[in-house]
């Protein structure tokens, strides 16, 4: 927070702490992306950005089921999300069809089918707040659910971190000493169900797959320690959510581009001076940086 | 009529098969290893070399057959740290962020607690294995700074931190300097006389004479198995190879 003080504007921190809607929105905001960016690393180094960008398209039919039916919302993503996955593997096993064309055809049905649905049931669902994000208007349901989905993802990947790295890096390896591989892969593929729940109040169903990729590719530039890789991963997701929701209160922009164009910008800055991997290599600059 | 004491055997693969969505990867294949016995793996690309390391680690299922590890089930060798894969150079993310040490505490995870935390014996091991093969200033170097001999021993010293006593090896002599390839063949001595089998794939002929005792060659199913002295001979690995001469193998290869 003192980062920003010394644009002698106090008031840009302050001010908006004063509105309860934007005192919950950062929080929860926060919480959302630190869940996110903790997933991050692992589904950036397993190669799950497609997969990521497919799971959070295909909860979008499951979330209008559930508004539509009394629900929790994350009951019913979370069913199509797992549900995607598994027709994408069913698909790509029976057909020759290559596996990028499977997923990009799976969530692409489910999504529009979520759209059809949207325009066909109706109910008080506000489809620019399931595809953009509102964290400005989250209720205080949306915001138990959101906590409690928070603790339980966060919970799941720190016990499982240790096998969930093994199972990234090298799966064989975990299988031949009997670790249960199978219930590693659907274990990481119910926390990006589960994570791509709980961003999309944040961003927005189109642009959560952002929030599952971007901090960790970031981190990923930033050091060679897969621990470090997830603190850096998990800080620059809510630096980045801070900045953007305070960006957007002020100059009055779409919230979610906001978060998620911040990630973006902090990308491209380690992309150029990242110490080591970076293209402008700010190596020399670090005294001590090994 | 002689009855057969599985428990003779480290490795008993009794007609396997293994088959991707209907495809035959390898068919009725055979191979049974005692104790310190050095076996060499030798095929085509595509002949069911990996798929042969995939169904004896259990990482794909055998259709048909039977797999017995020092007489028991694969699942038992598995959860009793049995069996080691060093894996091939290519087959592994290098520029993960990972260091030496961080990979060879893997080769402990299987008999960890559940949150995989290093005890003090844990520790030893890890340290006495990456001794063995002599990274020990290397220590906390990620694994992408390292050559590829480097990383292939890395790789070996988990396979020893993890104290199995079958060692199933994926072209361990490819890509890697003199002095790797002085080490590793060290190593097999020492692994031989400490009781543990080998299995170990390769593309140079001329490894498998100098190390291998026995050598199995493979084109989806065995072609023929046996003491390297019998088997190798150019008639077989011609067969092997789909009719090419060994002459333009060796000399291809050397």
């Amino acid at each position: 927070m003192e980062l920003f003080s010394f644009l002698t504007l106090d008031s840009f921190i302050t001010d908006p702490l004063t509105h309860d809607f934007m005192r919950k929105a950062l929080l929860m905001s926060s919480l959302v992306a630190a869940v996110c960016g903790f997933l991050s690393s692992y589904l950036t180094l397993k190669g799950w950005a497609l997969m990521g960008d497919a799971v959070s398209h295909s909860v979008m039919p499951g979330v209008v089921v559930a508004y539509a039916l009394g629900l929790p919302f994350s009951l019913g993503a979370f069913i199509f999300g797992v549900g995607s996955v598994a027709l994408i593997g069913f698909i790509k096993q029976k057909s020759r069809v290559k596996e990028d064309t499977v997923i990009g055809l799976v969530f692409t049905g489910f999504f529009a089918l979520g759209i059809v649905l949207v325009s066909k049931i109706k109910s008080n669902i506000d489809l620019h707040s399931i595809l953009f994000g509102s964290p400005l208007g989250i209720s205080l349901s949306d915001v138990k659910q959101t906590i409690f989905i928070s603790l339980l993802v966060v919970i799941l990947l720190s016990i499982f971190r240790k096998d969930l790295m093994l199972y990234c890096f090298d799966p064989r390896h975990a299988k031949t000493v009997g670790i249960n591989v199978f219930f590693l892969h659907y274990l990481l593929l119910t926390c990006l169900s589960l994570a791509a729940v709980v961003g999309l109040q944040s961003v927005g169903i189109i642009l959560v797959v952002a929030m599952l990729i971007t901090p960790g590719a970031t981190a990923y530039l930033l050091t060679d320690k897969f621990d470090n890789m997830t603190v850096i991963s998990v800080l620059s997701a809510i630096i980045s959510s801070l900045i953007g929701i305070y960006v957007s209160f002020w100059f009055d922009l779409e919230t979610g581009g906001s978060i998620v164009l911040a990630q973006t910008f902090i990308f491209l800055f380690a992309f150029l001076f990242a110490p080591r991997y970076g293209i402008f290599k700010l190596k020399k600059l670090f005294v001590g940086y090994k | 009529m002689e009855t057969i004491n599985y428990q003779n055997f480290r490795i008993d693969a009794e007609n396997i098969c293994v088959d991707y969505n209907g495809k035959v990867a390898l068919y009725d294949a055979n191979l049974r290893l005692k104790p310190g016995q050095i076996c060499g793996l030798v095929g085509m690309n595509g002949a069911g070399k990996t798929t042969f390391f995939n169904a004896l680690t259990g990482f794909v299922n055998i259709s048909k057959g039977k797999i017995r590890i020092n007489g028991e089930s694969l699942r038992s060798a598995q959860k009793d740290q049995t069996i080691a894969y060093v894996p091939q150079n290519e087959g592994i993310d290098s520029q993960f962020p990972i260091s030496v040490w961080d990979v060879v505490m893997m080769g402990r995870y299987g008999s960890m607690n559940i949150f995989r935390c290093p005890r003090e014996s844990d520790i030893q091991a890890v340290k006495d294995a990456i001794e063995r093969v002599d990274l020990t200033d290397h220590l906390s170097t990620p694994i992408g700074n390292l050559s590829g001999g480097q990383r292939k021993r890395t790789f070996l010293a988990r396979a020893i931190a993890q104290r199995a006593s079958i060692l199933l090896l994926d072209e361990p002599f490819s890509g890697v300097d003199i002095r790797t390839e002085k080490l590793i063949s060290e190593l097999f001595i020492q692994f031989k006389n400490e009781g543990k089998t080998i299995l170990l794939s390769t593309h140079d002929m001329i490894h498998v004479r100098e190390f291998c005792d026995l050598v199995l060659l493979i084109n989806k199913t065995v072609v023929a198995y046996g003491e390297t002295s019998e088997v190798f001979t150019p008639e077989n690995i011609t067969t092997t190879f789909g009719g090419i001469s060994p002459d333009f193998l060796f000399g291809h290869e050397s």
